[in-house]
């Protein structure tokens, strides 16, 4: 296993169809992005604001487009992609419940992975009086690039208010399958989301 | 003394066409010359010629310099040349002197053949469709039937779109920089106002300045200091010049009182010299003209639905005059028609000319995207 392995990049690909159109927001250097082309033919465009990661993903031919996903997806088309996709970005954007909603307007499908704060380790931390750093949140407080802190529960009442549907959870601590209490048990989950039965009539 | 990276002492050469060149306008040109240079080597398949546009000033000479004139370097030495981010050790570039243009090929101050005096004001409008067309011949000549990509800057960069949308199976790779779909209402304000500049200077004679052996050189340097202006943002103007006095004080005078007033007095001079009346025309008009969209009810992604190229989109982001929103546009008409498109919106604060100048992300961008075509 490579040092870079990244799990939820497994469930995603299980989710992607051969020959969708995805667009990764956050893509890093584009290396999801690469493998679902290599896997999956998707025609993907990823989305990033780090200068660095721009130059990663036109050195490994990704398509990459500038944007600030504080500020929305304006010009993306509704429903333009197949999947959407957010891997542990989610955590980093302050306005959380706009680019949900932004998500899920440009493609009829949005996969989201997110750290869970609510992990046991996490919560024995702040139990001791000091915020988590592990595996799943890697950074100190006073250097970390997330703004948002929350947990599987938060994120699914969320949901839950917002009117998205919650089509398929995979939990995971280490890489292992979390079946049994995620919230308390899992340092990261992946989800399928959609808007309505409509919607999921058409992606079964 | 040339720079280690430089693409060293070049030499413009000169290409004749005599094929009569059939123009958007409706006119027809019955011969033409083209002056252009090349740096690195055109490899066995002929598959590693990139072609630079030019914008508005521009010219053929893109990188190096003359023998006789060292001080005459390339406008975009910067970028052009062996190690340079469009590397000349694998890559075959082409820099071209537009049609209508005044630094060596066919233009308003050649010869007209049908009268044997100069064209002046007669040379016909120029699109930059028309351009290109006479880009593709110049291609044609050099036996480059495909181009690994497409180069431009502004101008330049509507040159390079366009090359996708009229020669789609004719280039692999655009790079549209600081460029537009279409200028604005705005836009082709500030380039009425250089026009006007120039037909009423009282030397331009209708555009036969030449017969009467006067240059509208007032007209030139009004239009190109508002031209200026425009190019920068001001932010940098503010930095540059800020309210610096000449003088330390207020002297009352209509002389050189503020820095700024002296730098585009200097800078009006120094193109009014260089530079033809009738070319500025001549090339605002087909900045202002340029519009793929008009066919297609203004929809510019039924526009670029016949193109197959790759692209790059580049913007700045204190370019007023050629704004990133203009280069979204570009950006999300491309991906409404699945095309692989890429965009980098540059944090500067120099304005329109960023595009000329050095700055390290901006160049990391352009040298990731070139190395990843050689693949």
């Amino acid at each position: 296993m490579s040092p870079n392995y990244r799990y939820d990049y497994d469930v995603i690909a299980d989710w992607i169809a051969p020959g969708e159109r995805v667009l990764d927001l956050g893509c890093g250097d584009g290396s999801l992005l690469r493998r679902l082309m290599n896997e999956r033919a998707v025609l993907g465009w990823g989305v990033e604001n780090d200068p660095a990661n721009l130059e990663a993903c036109l050195k490994n031919g990704i398509n990459v487009i500038q944007v600030d996903l504080e500020k929305g997806l304006a010009g993306f088309e509704d429903g333009f992609f197949d999947h959407v996709i957010m891997s542990l970005s989610l955590q980093t954007i302050h306005n959380t419940q706009g680019i949900l909603d932004e998500m899920l307007r440009v493609a009829r499908e949005a996969v989201v992975s997110f750290p869970n704060f609510g992990y046991r380790s996490h919560r024995e931390s702040i139990g001791k009086g000091r915020m988590p750093v592990s595996e799943s949140l890697p950074h100190q407080w006073f250097n970390t690039p997330n703004v948002r802190f929350f947990t599987i529960a938060d994120f699914e009442a969320l949901c839950a208010s917002r009117g998205i549907i919650v089509r398929e959870r995979l939990a995971f601590d280490d890489g292992q399958r979390i079946d049994r209490d995620a919230n308390l048990n899992a340092s990261m989950a992946v989800y399928r989301l959609g808007r309505d039965a409509q919607d999921s009539a058409r992606t079964s | 003394m040339i720079q280690p990276q430089s693409v060293g002492i070049v030499t413009p050469q000169r290409a004749v066409f005599n094929e009569p060149l059939p123009l958007k306008c409706g006119a027809v040109l019955p011969a033409y010359e083209l002056v252009y240079e090349t740096y690195g080597e055109l490899n066995a398949d002929r598959s590693n010629a990139v072609l630079v546009c030019h914008a508005l000033s521009g010219s053929h000479h893109v990188a190096g310099q003359y023998a006789d004139d060292p001080g005459n370097i390339g406008w975009w030495d910067n970028l052009v040349g062996p190690g340079k981010p469009l590397d000349t050790r694998h890559f075959f570039v082409i820099g071209v002197n537009n049609l209508g243009g005044c630094f060596g090929s066919t233009g308003p101050a050649s010869i007209n053949p049908a009268t044997g005096r100069r064209w002046g004001a007669d040379f016909p409008f120029i699109t930059v469709e028309d351009w290109v067309t006479t880009q593709a011949r110049l291609a044609d000549h050099l036996g480059i039937e495909r181009f690994a990509a497409v180069v431009g800057g502004s101008l330049g960069g509507m040159q390079a779109i366009s090359w996708s949308l009229q020669y789609p199976e004719r280039v692999a790779n655009v790079a549209a920089i600081a460029s537009a779909p279409k200028l604005t209402a705005q836009n082709i304000a500030f380039n009425e106002v250089a026009r006007q500049a120039i037909l009423t200077d009282p030397d331009f004679h209708g555009g036969h300045f030449y017969e009467h052996g006067t240059v509208p050189a007032r007209g030139l340097r009004l239009a190109r200091m508002v031209g200026h202006i425009t190019y920068l943002s001001d932010d940098s103007l503010d930095e540059k010049f800020g309210r610096s006095m000449r003088h330390g004080k207020a002297i009352y005078s209509y002389d050189v009182e503020f820095e700024i007033e002296s730098y585009l007095r200097y800078q009006g001079d120094k193109f009014s010299k260089v530079f033809d009346a009738n070319t500025y025309l001549l090339t605002t008009k087909a900045l202002d003209y340029f519009d793929p969209a008009f066919e297609h009810d203004g929809d510019l992604a039924a526009a670029m639905a016949r193109c197959t190229a790759d692209f790059l989109v580049v913007s700045f982001s204190t370019d007023w005059r050629f704004s990133p929103e203009r280069s979204r546009e570009i950006v999300y008409a491309l991906l409404h028609n699945r095309r692989n498109v890429s965009y980098a919106e540059i944090e500067s604060g120099a304005g329109h000319d960023a595009f000329l100048l050095d700055d390290a992300h901006y160049h990391a961008v352009l040298r990731s995207y070139f190395e990843r075509m050689r693949k």
